[in-house]
């Protein structure tokens, strides 16, 4: 028998505040590692090319695409999947807002579409429809004609930030953590 | 009495209620509402379970050797090296495969064989020629590079006008019984009134010739499947993101040798389908014939290079030769005459039921009486049509709408009025077309003032005119399109004159428990696809039983447990479903009314069910909860008058309130498809002439699906399709290349509308003219925006270029085609 195998090497990356420390091969896709060696699978893999954005994670806070990254590349890094949000019983803010404006449907490119989000709000709180476009442009939906998908993001952004408005309190991160 | 003599009334009778259209406003307590969506909370947060989420142990992960070339003949494959290789556990060419596992369904006759793994032929890039399974896909994929394949290539066909004129090795399939030797699949012409004399006496003919190209659904997530095969009880267990599982599954066992009870197919959520999914049953008959043969379950998912290659569902790809519309000088639309090339691809799994589709609403909302419908399907090295929303009639909308603009300029009439004036009129309903279908009623003059109304169609006009001044190319395009719904399959068949099986039911079922402590478990017999059917089927429920929807769990039947469903396509699922629980639950009522007039000690006439109790009309402290009526029915037999019996659930199979056989002679297909939604979809664009670029400046579109379930998911379906259709019409294109090599295998190349693509607000708006024909008096809305869209657009872009004098005969328009119009002008 023969192999084409190269010898795996020791990594240690940590999703969603916890650690895992394990053997891969260096070809060995992220997303393959998150999906099925972890076994988060609410992370997408869509188009397997880089093109559709079904697969961004948060890598030490930017997307990146999982399906174009090597786990070893997040070797030492923090990576945010979807279930780093919230729970059925205590959603986070961005998807109470998709979930209220219809911005899904068949929910398969949306782990995406909210990790996106939570990028481009943490770094623009109060985004313009251009801001929405620009930030989420290379993430592809294929049922939604996206026009609700800008209303969730709006809505989300008004969602985190009138709290503060409101109780005069620092920014909610309900369920962020 | 025949199905075909029944009336509204009739319907009403046997369903025991007033026709929709006489029950007043405000009836219904949730239905109409827009109800939290029921899917949403799991798959926003990553627990919705897809197939490829599905994990079985000691699983191995499939991976396929796809052809390289559009049509050679499989010499010789060598496939030891791959065997060689740490972690592979089969390697099986399409010839080992068949020892076990027979050809593919079809509704083509004489039968076109296909295998899921080609046998020693391969007719189209990406088709099937090995398949492996590994103990991971990493390893499956390094032994497809281990096999070696020696082919002996044969001309490939990739132009549909020139495969009419195909011979010798050029035919795809020489074995094809009956003397097909051609690339001619099927021809056929289908006329009804008197379309010869209308042309002759007519005082206009338009004629176009028109090209739809083939693009696809392209859901985000492939198709796949886990199947296992249990050789101690010889049965095969297939977890798939397939539709029709409870419909045409038992097919699956046929190809794979066994009985039908030696199958299982448990659905999975689907990340999306848009008609690519109707039935995909290839990929689940390689899975299971892996999983016999490597004697483990086998889990294969497509890569998006598999799918867009070889997933047998691409769109429609015509050529119209031409069509052409009849009119008087005064705008009075008299007949339709079509003459069209379908390039069918490789295989020809659904025939030309697209045509079939095509001819429930082939002369639209307006009343032309003769058509003449010529289709020519042909083969091609290419992967097989499949479904893509709107199955057909999207591209007859595209047809009849272009039409009708090329008659407005030629007749120098306003394109609203002139549709306006054709327009079957409501007292006209029921109302029969020449292909025999039945439109059940409609309102389209309300549709039409009510987007003109929305659209601000004056102002827009006013500033289109002042932005011409200026140099600008502002466009806008209006079309009034039908959007059928609730098919019988004769549409699958009826173009055939010798067809192999010829089906027309395509029921809905549904089942409803009420547990011990008033709880609602809801079964579907079909599965999720993208769409809500966990939403409708709660709010059916909630309605018919007046229960809290927090208190409705809803659930999907595998095909062991699986009565008879259809599932969705053809916009017919929520009033199929819709019709299936309203039977379910009436059952359910009867039995608690029987069961609380007992508790209560009164007479059932003189109960109502309300906010989850059975009331005394007039004494509300005398009520019994849904709980204590489910408790008593679960525990307390003895308690209850003979023969009421232990338990609180109902199936129930629905069949099409209204369809009917063709007429005997063929001259007719019968009522096939008669619950007809309208709408009429106005986009204003601008055109960047020197850079072709097309921007949107305002989309509005009306449409009128009966009764509206919930406004908000039938938003998402119209907006959604929308964008599909202007993928269609400005983007999207499986482009083979004339040795048949497929470029936009990927999407980078094949270009999805984006964010930046399509409007970023849409103003929708409902009319709701209730069927008479279905519960509640809904009718179907999953296609809709798909089939109006890309005529619209089309007719916005020409009004855009009216400087220039282009007709806009082709899709998709792309940049630089609108750049190669403006210079074709030009010169």
């Amino acid at each position: 028998m023969t192999s084409d195998t190269i010898e795996p090497e020791s990594i240690t990356i940590t999703i969603n505040g916890e650690e895992y420390e394990r053997e891969v091969e260096p070809r060995r896709l992220l997303s393959d590692f998150i999906r099925e060696d972890v076994g988060l699978t609410g992370t997408h893999v869509g188009c397997e090319h880089g093109a559709c954005g079904t697969c961004n994670v948060l890598m030490d806070g930017q997307t990146v695409r999982s399906c174009l990254t090597f786990a070893v590349q997040a070797d030492g890094a923090e990576i945010e999947t979807v279930e780093s949000l919230g729970t059925v019983d205590d959603m986070h803010p961005i998807q109470e807002a998709f979930h209220e404006n219809h911005g899904l449907q068949c929910g398969f490119c949306t782990p995406g579409m909210l990790l996106s989000t939570k990028e481009l709000l943490e770094e623009n709180p109060d985004p313009d429809r251009e801001a929405i476009k620009e930030a989420l442009g290379a993430n592809v939906c294929r049922c939604t004609g996206y026009a609700p998908i800008i209303e969730s993001v709006e809505a989300a952004a008004e969602r985190i930030q009138a709290p503060a408005e409101a109780e005069g309190e620092e920014l909610s991160t309900a369920g962020d953590d | 009495m025949s199905k075909s003599d029944r009336t509204p009334d009739d319907i009403a009778e046997k369903r025991n209620k007033p026709p929709a259209e006489e029950t007043e406003d405000g009836e219904f307590e949730v239905i109409g509402k827009n109800i939290d969506r029921v899917e949403n909370p799991r798959l926003l947060t990553g627990r919705g379970e897809y197939i490829d989420d599905v994990q079985l142990a000691n699983m191995g992960h499939a991976a396929v050797l796809r052809s390289p070339h559009a049509h050679a003949r499989i010499v010789d494959i060598d496939t030891s090296e791959a065997e060689q290789l740490d972690g592979v556990d089969l390697v099986l060419t399409g010839e080992e495969a068949a020892e076990k596992t027979g050809p593919l369904p079809t509704f083509s006759s004489p039968p076109v064989e296909q295998y899921c793994i080609a046998k020693d032929r391969v007719r189209h890039v990406g088709e099937a020629v090995v398949a492996v399974v590994a103990d991971d896909r990493y390893v499956a994929e390094d032994a497809l590079e281990r096999i070696d394949v020696e082919y002996e290539q044969l001309p490939a066909v990739t132009d549909a006008r020139e495969a009419l004129e195909s011979e010798g090795e050029e035919v795809l399939h020489p074995d094809r019984e009956d003397g097909h030797d051609s690339n001619v699949y099927l021809q056929n012409t289908f006329t009804a009134g008197d379309p010869d004399d209308e042309f002759a006496d007519a005082d206009v003919v338009v004629s176009r010739e028109l090209r739809w190209p083939r693009s696809g659904g392209q859901p985000m997530e492939t198709v796949g499947a886990v199947a296992e095969y249990d050789e101690g009880t010889g049965k095969f267990t297939i977890h798939a993101n397939t539709s029709m599982y409870n419909y045409m599954g038992w097919l699956i066992a046929t190809t794979l040798g066994v009985s039908t009870n030696k199958i299982n197919i448990v659905p999975k959520i689907a990340g999306g389908s848009f008609g690519s999914k109707l039935f995909a049953h290839k990929v689940s008959t390689l899975a299971a014939t892996l999983a016999r043969e490597a004697g483990r379950p086998v889990k294969f998912i497509e890569d998006r290079v598999d799918n867009i290659t070889s997933c047998d569902n691409h769109g429609s790809d015509r050529y119209y030769r031409p069509a052409e519309l009849a009119l008087d000088e005064d705008g009075t639309m008299r007949a339709l005459r079509i003459d069209v090339l379908d390039d069918y691809g490789a295989y020809f799994q659904f025939e030309v039921g697209h045509h079939g589709n095509a001819m429930a609403q082939v002369t639209g909302p307006y009343t032309i009486e003769s058509i003449d419908y010529s289709v020519t399907a042909v083969a091609t090295n290419k992967s097989q049509q499949g479904a893509y929303r709107g199955f057909g009639s999207e591209v007859q909308n595209f047809v009849l709408e272009r039409l009708i603009d090329a008659a407005a300029d030629e007749l120098e009439m306003d394109p609203v009025e002139l549709r306006r004036e054709n327009f079957i009129q409501p007292e006209e309903f029921p109302y029969k077309i020449p292909s025999g279908n039945m439109y059940d009623s409609g309102d389209y003059e309300a549709v039409l003032e009510e987007t003109l109304e929305l659209a601000n169609y004056e102002e827009w006009r006013e500033k289109q005119a002042d932005a011409r001044e200026d140099g600008r190319h502002i466009g806008i395009g209006v079309v009034t399109c039908q959007e059928r719904s609730v098919f019988s399959s004769t549409e699958f068949w009826f173009w055939n004159d010798d067809p192999d099986f010829p089906i027309t039911s395509s029921p809905e079922s549904a089942s409803v428990k009420i547990d011990e402590t008033g709880q609602a478990i809801v079964t579907l017999h079909s599965p999720f696809w993208g769409n809500s059917p966990e939403t409708v089927a709660t709010q059916i429920v909630a309605e018919e039983l007046a229960m809290d929807p927090e208190n409705i769990e809803v659930n999907y039947a595998d095909t062991d447990s699986g009565l008879k469903g259809t599932g969705p396509g053809g916009s017919r699922y929520t009033v199929m479903v819709s019709g299936a629980l309203e039977g379910a639950t009436s059952q359910i009522q009867e039995k608690m009314f029987t069961i609380a007039a007992d508790m209560l000690e009164a007479a059932q006439e003189d109960l109502e069910l309300e906010e989850g109790e059975i009331r005394v009309r007039g004494a509300p402290d005398k009520s019994v909860g849904i709980p204590e009526i489910a408790m008593q029915a679960h525990a307390f037999e003895l308690d209850m008058p003979d023969g009421v019996g232990s338990g609180l659930a109902a199936d129930h199979t629905y069949d099409h309130p209204y369809t009917t056989m063709p007429d005997e002679d063929r001259e007719d297909m019968g009522v096939f498809y008669p619950i007809m939604g309208h709408m009429c979809h106005i986009p204003v664009i601008e055109v960047d002439v020197e850079t072709g670029k097309i921007e949107f400046l305002d989309y509005t579109a009306v449409h009128d699906c009966g009764t509206v379930v919930n406004p908000e998911t039938l938003k998402g379906h119209i907006t959604g399709g929308t964008a599909q259709g202007i993928g269609t019409a400005l983007y999207e294109e499986y482009q083979y290349q004339p040795d048949g090599q497929l470029p936009t295998d990927n999407y980078h190349d094949y270009p999805l509308p984006t964010f930046h693509d399509v409007p970023d607000d849409y103003t929708i708006g409902h009319v709701e003219t209730p069927s008479p024909w279905t519960e509640y008096g809904i009718k179907g809305g999953g296609e809709g925006g798909r089939m109006g869209a890309p005529p619209a657009i089309a007719a916005a872009i020409e009004d855009a270029l009216e400087p220039y004098d282009v007709s806009i005969d082709e899709l998709p328009v792309t940049p630089k085609r609108v750049r190669e119009l403006i210079r074709t002008d030009e010169e």
